[in-house]
């Protein structure tokens, strides 16, 4: 089918509680960036209960990003979609939609890694070029920079993810999270008001990090009850970011990369970025810290990543676009970049 | 003179007392609290000596110390001659690949054997010199333990290191370091080990299916 030239990326994500629309242009514009939260009415998201709210926002989502890139959609040419990792029943129902739009429209669709697309986006929308990116979010805790067409692993979670920590620990702690207050955001400003630090477990083994003592701990000398909500709070942000920098420092020592990447839904709190700056200034390297609406999980980072991956024809068959729970980001084989 | 500014810890090369010395300093780090800093510091500058001492004991050659300073967090230690197993390993030739893996596996399994853990078993951490030895360095982060969990983790640390660095030859390489080990751990331990490390690699964030 012949196309014009000027013709768009489209990009679903959908691997946790967010369902999102990302349309973007082959030159990088982002024309439009659609999210829709999915917010558990209590505990942590339940992979059925998020994929339901997906496939009823789906149509509205599609619709509204379409609006806000004034795009037909004609227009698009390629279908991206967050392949993996993540849910199972939250990836499925974005790879539905995808599958359902490219077939519809005639055009091809392309598996993205979601890890891979939180650095590329990053790297868009600050201008970074070769990084060492510290990805933190509720799923993911990675530290890593690109080598031989790879973003290779230099240091992740050997449990569970730092902002897994904090959300968990939110929630022992009795707090509740609304629109446009996460718990990351809630213990920040807790945090804020914290004045006495109290010991607790710091574990990085090598570059790999460790957050399971260090949140059983927290939540004990919360209901210990013998110290203040604001001072748990500021020691955990404290010890984990303190961990956090150590092996983002380390990383960076090591390769010598020229700018540090700070992204994922925890890049948001100020305090981890200040500590970031630092080492990035010690080590003479750009600090960029990626904008909330492209640190969080969102379409137009699948759209991107698209954009790249479609350059060198890495497109999938519908009938092989099967999901994959556990892609590994040093799984990826990244022919766009150089080096 | 500054010849490595690490995360962790920076190293000087100098002289003290006509012998060729590594200084290493444990500079305080600005981004965290001066409580946590202290902390950590003063906690790794004492252990790394001690533990330096234990591995030399297991019959793993580590730098002999000569001066230990806790308020500071500074160590003056012997300098090593030599050059990094990253350095050279991906120039060997598969035998002699082998060869030193193999061997770095037996000491690897020495340490393990009396309890110690190296905390950081990267190929830049140790030191081929040229009479053909491996001697082990950085002991900031090692530990004490004899538990399955942290034997395991502790060499996950290595393969990730060939996985990360010597990517072309990881698995050979940390195949390699397995037969070294096992001779000195013994085979129904070193199986235990092997399990629990893919329990670990199981547990890390996303591992694609067919590996698990």
């Amino acid at each position: 089918m012949h196309r014009s030239a000027m013709s768009y990326c489209l990009g679903i994500e959908s691997t946790a509680d967010d369902f999102s629309v990302g349309i973007l242009s082959p030159e990088g514009r982002i024309l439009a960036n659609v999210i829709s939260a999915y917010i558990p009415e209590g505990g942590g998201i339940h992979p059925r209960e998020a994929a339901r709210h997906h496939a009823e926002v789906a149509g509205r989502v599609l619709a509204e990003a379409f609006r806000e890139a004034k795009i037909e959609r004609e227009d698009v040419n390629v279908v991206a979609f967050s392949q993996g990792p993540g849910l199972g029943p939250c990836l499925r129902t974005g790879a539905t939609a995808a599958r359902a739009l490219a077939s519809y429209l005639g055009v091809p669709l392309v598996g993205v890694n979601h890890c891979v697309a939180h650095i590329e986006i990053g790297k868009l929308v600050t201008g970074a070029i070769d990084p060492v990116a510290l990805y933190v979010s509720g799923g993911n805790t990675i530290v890593s920079a690109f080598e031989a067409k790879k973003y290779r692993v230099f240091g992740e979670t050997l449990d569970i993810a730092v902002g897994n920590c904090l959300d968990v620990f939110a929630r022992e702690a009795g707090l509740r999270q609304g629109e446009g207050m996460p718990f990351g955001a809630m213990v920040e400003k807790l945090a804020s008001d914290g004045e006495t630090l109290i010991s607790l477990p710091y574990t990085v083994k090598g570059m790999d990090l460790s957050f399971s003592g260090l949140l059983t701990a927290a939540v004990q000398s919360l209901h210990e009850g013998k110290h203040r909500v604001e001072d748990v709070c500021f020691s955990l942000q404290e010890t984990a970011f303190s961990m956090l920098t150590e092996v983002t420092e380390r990383a960076l020592a090591h390769t010598e990369k020229p700018e540090v990447l700070l992204t994922g839904g925890v890049a948001a709190n100020k305090r981890l970025q200040s500590m970031l700056s630092e080492i990035a200034k010690e080590h003479e390297a750009k600090f960029c810290v990626v904008p909330k609406e492209y640190a969080l999980d969102n379409g137009a980072m699948i759209a991107w990543t698209g954009i790249l991956a479609y350059r060198h024809n890495m497109t999938v068959p519908v009938e092989k676009s099967f999901v994959r729970l556990r892609w590994r980001l040093d799984e990826v084989y990244v022919p766009w970049v150089e080096g | 003179m500054l010849i490595k500014k690490g995360a962790e810890a920076s190293l000087y090369l100098e002289e003290w007392h006509n012998h060729k010395v590594i200084m290493k300093r444990r500079l305080p780090k600005k981004y965290r609290l001066p409580e946590i800093d202290m902390e950590i510091r003063s906690q790794r500058t004492v252990q790394e000596p001690e533990n330096i001492h234990r591995a030399k004991e297991a019959g793993v050659p580590t730098p002999t110390v000569f001066m230990v300073d806790v308020v500071e967090a500074n160590i003056i230690m012997e300098f090593i001659d030599g050059k990094q197993v990253k350095q050279v390993l991906d120039s060997l030739s598969s035998e002699e690949k082998r060869s030193l893996c193999r061997y770095i596996g037996e000491l690897i399994g020495r340490l393990h054997s009396h309890g110690i853990l190296h905390g950081d078993l990267t190929t830049s951490n140790m030191i081929l010199t040229p009479e053909g030895r491996v001697v082990f360095v950085d002991f900031g982060l090692s530990g004490l333990s004899t538990e399955l969990e942290a034997r395991g983790v502790d060499l996950h640390l290595m393969k990730r290191a060939f996985q990360s660095t010597h990517y072309k030859h990881a698995e050979e390489s940390f195949a390699a370091v397995m037969k070294g080990y096992v001779e000195v751990i013994g085979e129904e331990l070193t199986e235990n080990i092997l399990e629990k490390i893919r329990e670990i690699e199981g547990r890390g964030r996303y591992i694609s299916r067919e590996e698990r």
